[in-house]
């Protein structure tokens, strides 16, 4: 429902949207009608609420494929963008933003640190274009952009086409995830029972392993369902450099275009798999952590 | 008998090498931008070299497509970066603060609506919810831009404001005022804004640097000001194609954008411990 009335409200008259600037007032009252936008908002809702029921986000305007076709076609590209970028992000950052807390005073741990605050910095698109100039251009070893026509059908050309996209992703996601792995670590490092076990005869590692993978790992999710559901939405930055058809590109396209049911549903499906990320991230912290269960009730 | 020496504890805070650091690499970046208000090396427009020239003594960074002078675009960038992230930031701040305040004083009912729907504002980046802006206004130039980055920015300050807020009217001295009668808008800006402006001002710096990124990704992916601005999200994506025959150009304005950022970011690090001295020590 807010997202019914987040769109109603956001890209202006989906009509005007259709047609462009330069449309008479006839052409606007038609395409209104043909949309549906005319009707007054209670029914749009119903016949909104009843075509979501149905999976039916309607046709594009410009291609007039069905919405979610398309959109499965290009979840292929973007889903394992996104996920295999996570995962080589989480690789990267939690050994090394462990390090960086242990070893804060060593010039390792220092180095650490000083280079994820670049990372932070990098503009996705510019990480994207500095690693096509050395490894496709300079290297020749990978190429420079784009996917198989035929998609996965042959794997491997798939997924040479996604590791560079891949390695971006990875490379910035895993910059901002790595200082707060770091915080993370440095706030249980700091932390009482740390010492507690320390003093009952445990070394540190072992009390480290033992009893701060857990307590640290809490604040740590939900950061990870932010970052995750950003990844997924920025990839479209990321398609764009490496020229992917994925889901990013067609949003970017859609609002090109004006292509409005192309727009809705991809952010209908954008928002779905944001809110599920979310709900997956509370689980998983409530799984980890039994004092957040009993809070289940009460209000934040 | 000799009174004992009283160390006094410093209560000043130490202004940090990170502070000065920050200071310089902004500085130098508004320094350019000010200083391409009067003078650029070349017209910014005039085909002033060859095509795709590499740098040279006349030509700091080359030349591109159109040979025209890239230091002089890459100097006109700086304007561009430094306008939107005060824009932005400008606009994000007054939407933001205010939404924030009214959720910390509004009824239970409302509050929660607003943190909610700014929980699922969050989760969108920045540049998507600029994007979609962009997209909804007809045209895409420097003021939408500007409009886009601030509104997408505005929900990252609201929540904090509201958090802020929320803590500061829990103290014991806001129940004093509220009981000797000061009005809402006086326990705003008496106790309210100067207590969390602080943590405030830190973390608009921080937006201003997301606010450069997002504008030059907002013009990499064609949704900025249009040509001739010298956008470096813009030169960028015009150098990408060139990037065999003339890599300087795809370097030369990411870095310029980077050095920019970093600058904010550690600039927004010693505002912070000059802010909240507790928070230096502890590391």
């Amino acid at each position: 429902m807010v997202l019914f009335a987040l769109l109603r409200l956001l890209p202006g008259d989906p009509a005007n949207a259709l047609l462009g600037v330069g449309a008479t007032p006839e052409q606007i009252a038609a395409a209104r009608a043909q949309l549906g936008s005319d009707q007054p908002l209670g029914t749009q809702f119903i016949n909104y609420l009843n075509s979501l029921a149905r999976f039916d986000l309607g046709t594009s305007f410009v291609s007039h494929a069905p919405v979610l076709d398309e959109i499965g076609n290009r979840m292929a590209v973007t889903l394992p963008l996104t996920l295999l970028g996570f995962v080589l992000a989480l690789v990267i950052a939690i050994p090394l933003g462990v390090i960086a807390a242990v070893k804060s005073q060593t010039w390792y741990g220092w180095l650490i640190s000083v280079v994820s605050q670049l990372g932070i910095a990098i503009p996705v698109f510019w990480l994207g274009i500095l690693l096509v100039t050395v490894f496709a251009i300079n290297l020749r070893l990978l190429p420079s952009g784009g996917f198989p026509l035929r998609g996965w059908q042959n794997p491997l050309e798939a997924i040479t086409g996604l590791l560079l996209p891949v390695l971006t992703v990875a490379l910035v996601i895993g910059a901002s995830l790595l200082r707060y792995v770091r915080a993370a670590t440095l706030d249980v490092i700091d932390s009482d029972y740390i010492r507690t076990a320390r003093a009952l005869g445990s070394g540190f590692t072992e009390a480290l392993i033992k009893h701060g993978i857990r307590n640290g790992s809490v604040p740590i999710i939900s950061v990870l369902g932010i970052e995750l559901a950003s990844t997924f939405l920025g990839a479209v930055v990321v398609e764009r450099v490496f020229t992917l058809p994925g889901m990013g590109s067609m949003l970017l396209l859609a609002i090109q275009q004006r292509d409005y049911p192309n727009l809705q549903g991809v952010l209908i499906v954008s928002t779905l798999l944001v809110l599920l990320i979310g709900f997956a991230a509370d689980m998983l912290q409530r799984l980890i952590d039994p004092r957040l269960r009993d809070r289940v009730q009460a209000p934040t | 008998m000799t009174t004992p020496e009283l160390t006094i504890p410093q209560t000043h805070p130490r202004v940090s090498a990170t502070l000065w650091v920050g200071l310089v690499l902004v500085g130098l970046h508004v320094a350019i931008a000010l200083l391409s208000l009067v003078w650029t090396p070349y017209d910014p427009l005039g085909m002033t070299g060859g095509r795709l020239e590499a740098p040279s003594w006349a030509h700091w960074a080359g030349t591109d497509r159109l040979g025209r002078d890239f230091f002089t675009q890459i100097m006109l960038g700086s304007q561009i970066a430094l306008v939107v992230g005060a824009g932005a930031v400008a606009i994000g701040g007054a939407i933001g603060v205010t939404l924030g305040l009214l959720a910390a004083f509004a009824s239970r009912w409302l509050d929660d609506a607003l943190a909610a729907t700014l929980d699922i504002l969050i989760a969108f980046p920045t540049l998507l919810i600029a994007m979609l802006v962009v997209a909804a206004s007809d045209e895409a130039n420097l003021f939408t831009a500007i409009l886009a980055i601030g509104i997408a920015l505005s929900a990252i300050v609201a929540r904090l404001t509201r958090i802020l807020a929320k803590r500061v009217l829990l103290l014991d001295y806001i129940t004093a005022a509220r009981t000797s009668g000061t009005s809402w808008m006086g326990i705003v800006l008496i106790h309210v804004l100067p207590n969390i402006w602080p943590t405030l001002a830190v973390n608009f710096a921080l937006q201003f640097g997301l606010a450069a990124i997002a504008e030059a990704s907002l013009s990499y992916l064609g949704l900025g000001a249009p040509p001739p601005n010298a956008s470096w999200g813009h030169l960028l994506q015009e150098a990408q194609g060139t990037v065999y025959t003339a890599p300087i150009g795809a370097f030369a304005p990411g870095l310029a954008l980077v050095i920019l950022v970093v600058g904010i970011n550690l600039l927004a690090d010693g505002l912070r411990d000059v802010a909240d001295p507790t928070r230096s020590a502890q590391r």
